[in-house]
């Protein structure tokens, strides 16, 4: 197995599927001739040429528009959004379009379309680059929400994404793209529902996806130090959420706690906390907890921005409160 | 203009141009974080506009590159710095940062992060103004990437139908990031877009601030004169990269060189120099008071400029103590 930085995962993913598939091409903003802002996309243009890896002009809703349509022909695109706050320009699209109208058209017409877009809050890069939208996307019906936490996910989700007949939109984080994590050298399919144990536990579990996995093992590893033994479930699709996968966690640590990068309401802490509610609320031995963002805009100052974003040790403490230590 | 305002323009040009520098600096020793977006190249642009227009009573609007813009609606650039240093003296208290600054008192109404928000953000300025029955203008500065954003032609189109004071500036610096204008766009004379929607326009050489100056005043007049919006494309460039996590690799040297040749602070100060208004010696104490003025003033007063207090972190999200929260004074 080699070891692939997660932007090298995705890079690969793309390769493989354009590879295979010409009817699979890849579009965004600065996505060719630079690869990529995340350098996600580098040496595709080369490879495939312009009608395939397409530089769009800066009009997200417009191009989003033209992928969602090409899928319509069974073009299979892969929409890069460079960064996820400039997706709301694009979801009237990716929601009244792709979404809807396989329901619409009564089952005739499909939408085989991926976008993918870093979420999540950076380095001072202020209200307006800062957004964490996995919320928006996951409450609407006929899209698929997928977030890796890893580079194994990241190259698996996306080339599962690429075969699946739904539109899937796939979370990514502007500061995981240089992580490094093993990817199988073989092909690999990541399922796109389900969740995954990070860690096996027994005392409590914690929920989460993307980044704060891994604020959530760090934790753990503080924690296992006092004796205290977490599960950590990974939800790597937030839509749909993994029912049993939740109710089977909570059945055995009978403790939960979601951690999410995000403002608390309405929020996967709010979804996930509504699942045990829905099928093992008797399970429970103490409350569920959201450790979540302060609900404002992303403030610039470094310090600000640091009190209004959830941490590791916002985790071991909310884990103490509830174990009472 | 005077020579004598010509003189106070290259003061400012330079001052920008110094200010500038220094905020990439400050990046590089980490004083400054997030995005910048630095000006360098294209000061002719802010500057020639705005000296034709009333700079701090017209309502001025722009992107993320932002400071310069600001500066010459008068903001104070230690506010202006201290934003950018995150510091509760910033003239957005901190919370904005670089592609946030805002001074509501001199009417500059806001640096936007999201390519094209600020389209119809003006045309609704300038609804209001139209409303209020004032003598202001609303003035729009993007970039030429920004144009094929859908809310460039909403707003152009809507400006057009209600006839709104508005002033749409494109700097067309001939790159969207990475993305060479022809390369993203149909039309690549820009201004000619405007005539889609029936909104006289012009295109020229945005280096040079006498050429800047008098076409913004034919444009600023019509504006303000009641006949509706106008657009302005001034040709420029940026000296360095689109942020500063951009290396420029996308373009090529003999392009930089060229433009390089067309510095708009010293194509303004040859001229002068020629006219016998400025020496070069004369410049080079400009320079040098310029810079001493960053060094000696403001960057001492970001330095010890208190931080935010994380207490406040919650502040300006909602109104404080409105009471129609409550439904209305009991
Ligand atoms: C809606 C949106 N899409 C994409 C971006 C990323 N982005 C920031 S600046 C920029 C290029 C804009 O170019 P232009 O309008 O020519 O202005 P310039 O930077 O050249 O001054 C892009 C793509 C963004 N900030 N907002
Ligand atoms: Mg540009």
């Amino acid at each position: 197995m080699a070891e692939l930085m997660y932007w090298e995962a995705i890079r690969r993913a793309h390769d493989e599927e354009m590879a295979r598939d010409p009817l699979v091409i890849c579009m965004g903003e600065d996505i060719g001739l630079v690869g990529g802002t995340y350098k996600a996309t580098t040496g595709l243009y080369d490879k495939y040429g312009p009608e395939r890896v397409i530089d769009t002009p800066i009009a997200e809703g417009g191009y989003t528009g033209l992928g969602v349509g090409a899928s319509f022909l069974g073009v299979r695109p892969i929409i890069e959004i460079m960064s996820v706050n400039f997706a709301w320009l694009a979801m009237d699209q990716m929601f009244n379009s792709a979404a809807k109208v396989r329901y619409m058209s009564g089952g005739q017409l499909t939408s085989p379309v991926v976008f993918r877009s870093p979420g999540g809050c950076a380095h001072q890069l202020g209200a307006q680059h800062s957004a964490r939208m996995e919320k928006v996307f996951m409450g609407i019906a006929g899209l698929r929400v997928v977030t890796p936490s890893n580079p194994r996910q990241a190259y698996g989700l996306l080339k599962s994404a690429v075969r699946c007949d739904d539109p899937v939109f796939i979370n990514e984080h502007e500061l995981m793209y240089n992580m490094k994590g093993e990817v199988p050298d073989a092909e690999y399919f990541h399922p796109l529902e389900g969740s995954e144990v990070t860690r096996p536990g027994k005392d409590i579990t914690l929920f989460a996806y993307n980044i704060s996995v891994h604020w959530c093992i760090q934790a753990a590893e503080t924690l296992a130090k006092e004796g205290i033994d977490c599960e950590i479930i990974d939800l790597y699709s937030l839509a749909p959420l993994d029912r049993a996968g939740i109710a089977a966690s909570v059945r055995k640590t009978h403790r939960a706690i979601i951690v999410e990068e995000a403002e608390a309401p309405v929020g996967v802490g709010s979804e996930v906390m509504a699942i045990i509610n829905e099928e093992c609320f008797f399970e429970l031995d103490a409350a569920p907890v959201r450790v979540s963002a302060r609900n404002v805009p992303i403030p610039y100052n470094r310090g600000l921005e640091k009190a209004s974003l959830p941490n590791p040790n916002d985790v071991v403490q909310a884990v103490r409160k509830m174990l009472g230590k | 203009m005077t020579l004598d305002d010509k003189k106070r323009l290259l003061r400012e040009m330079l001052f920008a141009r110094r200010f500038e520098e220094r905020c990439y600096e400050a990046y590089v020793e980490r004083k400054i974080g997030g995005f910048l977006h630095l000006y360098p190249g294209q000061e002719a642009c802010a500057h020639g506009v705005l000296e034709a227009a009333r700079p701090g009573h017209d309502y001025v609007i722009t992107g993320y590159r932002d400071h310069v813009h600001a500066i010459k609606c008068g903001s104070d650039p230690k506010a202006v710095m201290a934003e950018l240093f995150g510091k509760e003296t910033g003239c957005s208290k901190g919370r904005g940062g670089s592609m946030h600054i805002f001074d509501v008192e001199h009417r500059f109404m806001g640096g936007y992060a999201l390519v094209g928000g600020p389209f119809p953000l003006a045309a609704g300025m300038a609804k209001a103004i139209k409303l209020k029955g004032g003598d202001e203008i609303a003035i729009c500065f993007l970039g030429d990437a920004a144009n094929n954003q859908g809310t460039f032609h909403e707003a152009l189109n809507m400006a057009s139908v209600w006839q709104l004071p508005v002033l749409y500036v494109t700097e067309n610096n001939l790159y969207g990031i990475g993305t060479r204008v022809d390369r993203s766009t149909a039309v690549q004379e820009q201004y000619k877009r405007a005539c889609g929607y029936n909104i006289p326009s012009d295109r020229v050489d945005g280096q040079d601030i006498d050429v800047v100056y008098e076409a913004a005043k034919k444009a600023v007049d019509h504006v303000r004169s009641g006949k509706g919006p106008y657009m302005l494309e001034l040709m420029t460039y940026r000296y360095r990269g689109h942020s500063m996590s951009d290396s420029n690799a996308y373009r090529c040297k003999e392009e930089e060189k060229e433009w390089g040749k067309r510095d708009p602070v010293i194509i303004l100060r040859d001229r002068l120099i020629d006219a016998a208004a400025i020496t070069e010696e004369e410049y080079q104490v400009m320079d040098k008071a310029i810079i001493d003025e960053i060094e000696n003033e403001i960057i001492p007063y970001c330095e010890n400029s208190p931080e935010p207090d994380v207490a406040e972190v919650e502040k300006y999200v909602l109104a404080d103590n409105d009471p129609w929260v409550a439904g209305g004074k009991q």
